[in-house]
């Protein structure tokens, strides 16, 4: 592959495409719903969120929402996770789990047909109001995550992630990473308590896409969502408070040294969001044509990987630039990686940046939602994070709009030097 | 691609096309160049994918590593077309596109709005013919690859593992090779041989072209015509087989790395698919395969992982459709507290179970339900339909035999699951490689060339 990059997380940098139509409603259990109907092929595709995710660890128990979410199919009502998986299975329905740190839940892929999708949104019921969360269960899949997190602590871009987030955010939740120790404490009781308190209709926000009416929409979404716990209102999470600037060095003998560079930028909804997603495809979240890429990898031959994001949260999530280089010579690429940023901070994009940044996020709309898959993850991000339901309208007019200034002002404010972490694993 | 190749599941093996309609559609142009088109009207996307013919084992020894090289040189412009301006053209259209090299092909893609497909393919014709290939943009780009290697193999435990494991399990056939090349060979690659590589095998006789979405086939082919048939054919070079003798005893490697949990990986040499019609065996190990790790009730995770608490993680994999040798792989770490000896035994075990035991009608009825459920949430993703495609046509089959294909592996009975499972897994053709992790010494450095493969 030519790049790694992948899913760089322009997240909600997409598209309004004529002719989807977003149905929203809050169902009598007071979960709130947004559907599009779309009968082109017999699928159904579902997901159920709720504000549950690691932000929300108690004090010492980092890992809890991730656990919690791992294991609600691991017993729920009368069925152990042996029959939940065989049923699922019979019926060609996939499950999957949410664990983010705002969000966890659930989502489901079922064929439509009658027989298939009704077994499969029983199962999905289950899950979400009654997860027995077996003792026997919870201590396998705790020894497994304990390993997974020593594993990790040994991966030099494992070791890099967790130690970014701590930088960024210190004293605050999202800086938190579970722990073997922090693992170990946790108990089948406190994954009941966690459910218990979490996974109600009020902090519900069910999506659904595919091959039933509005009628039938909003059966499922009532009778997805009328037996979960009563739960707590959502708790405030503290507020985010900017790191010093500073670098940190890990030691380790991998070849390539890790450099992540960042702080907390911007959440959800924020009004310079357009501003900093249109500017980031300029400066590193772009691919191939962005000036990362052609300073650090196409000139120089520095990385293979080199990039910037913006990840908004309920509150600021990270701006973030990365690249993994051979450690001889980790120093000089992130010299040019860091001019790179200080000279867009500084200068913003030249017109001609800005007009290829807003031809890529509006003309390739229509790429980014063309699947049921891909629109699902628009709507329960439009749903969960409370945006516009005419998010997709507004995308092409709200890009259109951003100016050269607007995205200058926009880094200003939001990516300042004076609160720029970088952490480099394996540096010299 | 490396991963697709382990665990390549069942359910990548979808239909080309669930339909007898003549949905999609072919032309072969007159240079030989051939031409399938899936016309998929969902929503206004095209993905336009051109797939060579010559993958990492078409290389010779001392030049591993140049198709891929190469690919990442097919950015670098052409004679009208500068450095970075396809890249920049998809992304203004909207579009995204990249290229992948594996064992068997390398493939260029683009995915954009369809009104640029004529673009796209006239760029990817002109590159098929006239690439501009500079020493200075060479030695800049053989470093990216460099770093390339680096994340991928020699920061990365299981991918040494990998390494290891294909460079002991082949003696002879070119699938003892990385994709990504040895970084010896990359340190004395030079811009000729990526040239000559361009030469040999970047023409239109060693192409097809794969569009799906919202297009009118008899458009794309007057568009194919006007592009890609203007490009002349040219004699390709002569394959040789390049067998890999028979195998008569087990080989073991071991891999020490910087790691916590250990690995293991369990290969054995089966046949690959050759004749979709008459083969049966194959579409059995397929079906074994499935048994195994092809959904969550599969027995592996549930008997190693769940059950017995003996693994971390445990997977198998088969992938038939391959143009050189195949085989069948089983792979996982152990549990803390229980070793990679515990493991292998494990792993053995439950080969041994379908052997004795055979399988149940239910996990039979669960695989064909599986394969019918991938055919309709195949029809999601049109990426996945190209690939899906364009994979099958790389070793060397036609699109027209998909739906038999799955049809055969509909076909399978639990008596013939249960003879392969008898038949392929004694220790003559078995290679196993194993992850000896090493506590990590932050004061030690690895030194540039430790790629620990031993035979």
């Amino acid at each position: 592959m030519r790049i790694l990059l992948a899913a760089l997380v322009m997240a909600l940098s997409a598209a309004a495409h004529a002719g989807v139509k977003i149905e929203h409603w809050v169902a009598p259990s007071g979960a709130r719903v947004y559907f599009v109907e779309t009968h082109d092929l017999p699928i159904l595709d579902v997901e159920v969120d709720f504000s549950a995710g690691s932000a929300y660890d108690p004090p010492g128990k980092a890992g809890l929402a991730g656990l919690t979410a791992n294991l609600l199919d691991g017993g729920a009502g009368d069925l152990d996770e042996e029959a939940i998986s065989a049923r699922l299975v019979d019926i060609g329905a996939r499950m999957g789990g949410v664990a983010e740190s705002d969000r966890a839940g659930v989502t489901l892929r079922t064929l439509a047909w009658p027989k298939e999708r009704a077994a499969a949104l029983a199962l999905l019921q289950l899950v979400l109001a009654r997860p027995t969360f077996p003792e026997a269960v919870v201590a396998r899949e705790k020894a497994r995550s304990i390993a997974a997190i020593q594993e990790a602590d040994t991966r030099p871009d494992a070791i890099s992630a967790k130690r970014f987030a701590a930088a960024i955010y210190p004293d605050h939740p999202y800086g938190v990473s579970a722990t073997v120790e922090s693992v170990g404490r946790l108990g089948r009781d406190d994954l009941a308590a966690f459910h218990r308190d979490h996974y109600s209709a009020r902090r519900a926000v069910v999506s659904i896409i595919g091959d039933v009416s509005r009628a039938e929409a909003e059966r499922i979404a009532q009778s997805l969502t009328e037996a979960l716990p009563a739960g707590l209102p959502e708790a405030p999470l503290p507020d985010v408070k900017l790191p010093t600037a500073a670098t940190i060095k890990v030691a380790h003998p991998a070849a390539q040294s890790h450099i992540h560079v960042g702080l907390p930028a911007v959440r959800r909804g924020d009004p310079d969001y357009f501003a900093l997603l249109v500017g980031n495809y300029s400066l590193g979240g772009g691919g191939f044509v962005s000036r990362l890429m052609k300073e650090v990898r196409e000139k120089r031959g520095y990385a293979y990987s080199v990039y910037s994001y913006i990840a908004p949260r309920k509150l600021e999530g990270p701006f973030e630039m990365g690249m993994q280089t051979k450690r001889e010579q980790a120093g000089d690429a992130l010299k040019v990686a860091n001019d790179v940023l200080a000279g867009f901070i500084k200068g913003g994009p030249t017109e001609a940046e800005l007009a290829a940044a807003k031809k890529n996020l509006i003309d390739g709309l229509g790429l980014r939602i063309d699947s049921n898959a891909k629109l699902l993850g628009y709507l329960a991000t439009i749903g969960f994070f409370n945006l516009p339901l005419s998010y997709l309208d507004d995308f092409p007019a709200r890009v259109a709009a951003v100016t050269a200034k607007g995205v200058r002002e926009a880094f200003a404010r939001h990516v300042k030097a004076e609160h720029l972490v970088t952490v480099i694993v394996a540096a010299d | 691609m490396k991963r697709a190749l382990w665990f390549a599941a069942l359910l990548t093996a979808g239909s080309a096309s669930s339909s007898v309609s003549a949905n999609p559609y072919e032309k072969q142009l007159s240079n030989g160049m051939r031409v399938i088109v899936k016309e998929d009207h969902r929503a206004p996307t095209a993905v336009h994918m051109v797939w060579y013919r010559a993958g990492a084992m078409d290389e010779q020894d001392g030049y591993s590593g140049v198709a891929h090289v190469l690919e990442h040189m097919m950015f670098k412009g052409t004679s009208t077309v500068k450095g970075g301006e396809f890249n920049r053209i998809v992304a203004e259209a909207g579009g995204r596109d990249n290229a992948f090299t594996s064992l068997d092909y390398t493939a260029y893609f683009q995915i954009v709005p369809n009104t640029a497909l004529p673009r796209m393919m006239e760029l990817e014709a002109d590159r098929m013919a006239n690439l501009r290939l500079t020493a200075a943009d060479f030695a800049s780009e053989l470093k990216v690859v460099m770093e390339e290697r680096r994340t991928r193999t020699e920061d990365n435990p299981q991918g040494l593992v990998y390494e290891a494991l294909n460079a002991t399990a082949y003696r002879a056939h070119p699938y003892r090779r990385p994709i990504i090349g040895w970084m010896n060979d990359l340190e004395n690659m030079t811009w000729q041989d990526a040239h000559d590589w361009y030469r040999r095998w970047y023409v239109p006789n060693n192409a097809y072209l794969l569009v799906v979405g919202d297009v009118d086939h008899a458009r794309v082919f007057r568009d194919a015509e006007r592009t890609y048939g203007r490009v002349k054919a040219r004699a390709l070079p002569v394959r040789k087989p390049q067998k890999e003798p028979a195998q008569t005893g087990v080989k073991r490697v071991t891999v020490k790395a910087p790691a916590k949990l250990p690995y293991i990986a369990m290969a054995w040499k089966v046949p690959r698919l050759k004749d979709v019609e008459h083969d049966r065996e194959q579409y059995a190990l397929e079906v074994l395969a499935g048994v195994l790790d092809g959904n969550d009730a599969a027995r592996l995770s549930k008997s190693l992982v769940r059950s017995q608490k003996l693994a971390q993680s445990a997977g198998a994999g088969y992938d038939g459709t391959v143009r050189g040798e195949a085989m069948f792989i089983l792979d996982g770490q152990p549990a803390e507290g229980r070793t990679v000896a515990e493991l292998e035994a494990a792993l053995r075990a439950e080969l041994q179970r379908v052997a004795d035991e055979g399988i149940t009608a239910d996990e039979l009825a669960r695989i064909k339900t599986q394969v019918i459920a991938g055919e309709v949430y195949k029809r999601d993703s049109m990426m996945a339909q190209a690939m899906e495609i364009g994979r099958f046509e790389a070793s060397g089959f036609s699109w027209r035999d998909y739906d038999k294909l799955l049809e055969k592996i509909r076909a399978v009975t639990a008596e013939e699951v249960q003879a392969v499972a008898k038949k392929y897994f004694g220790d003559d053709t078995l290679t196993v490689a194993v992850l000896d992790p090493q506590p990590i010494d932050e004061s030690q450095p690895k030194k540039k060339s430790a790629v620990p493969v031993r035979h």
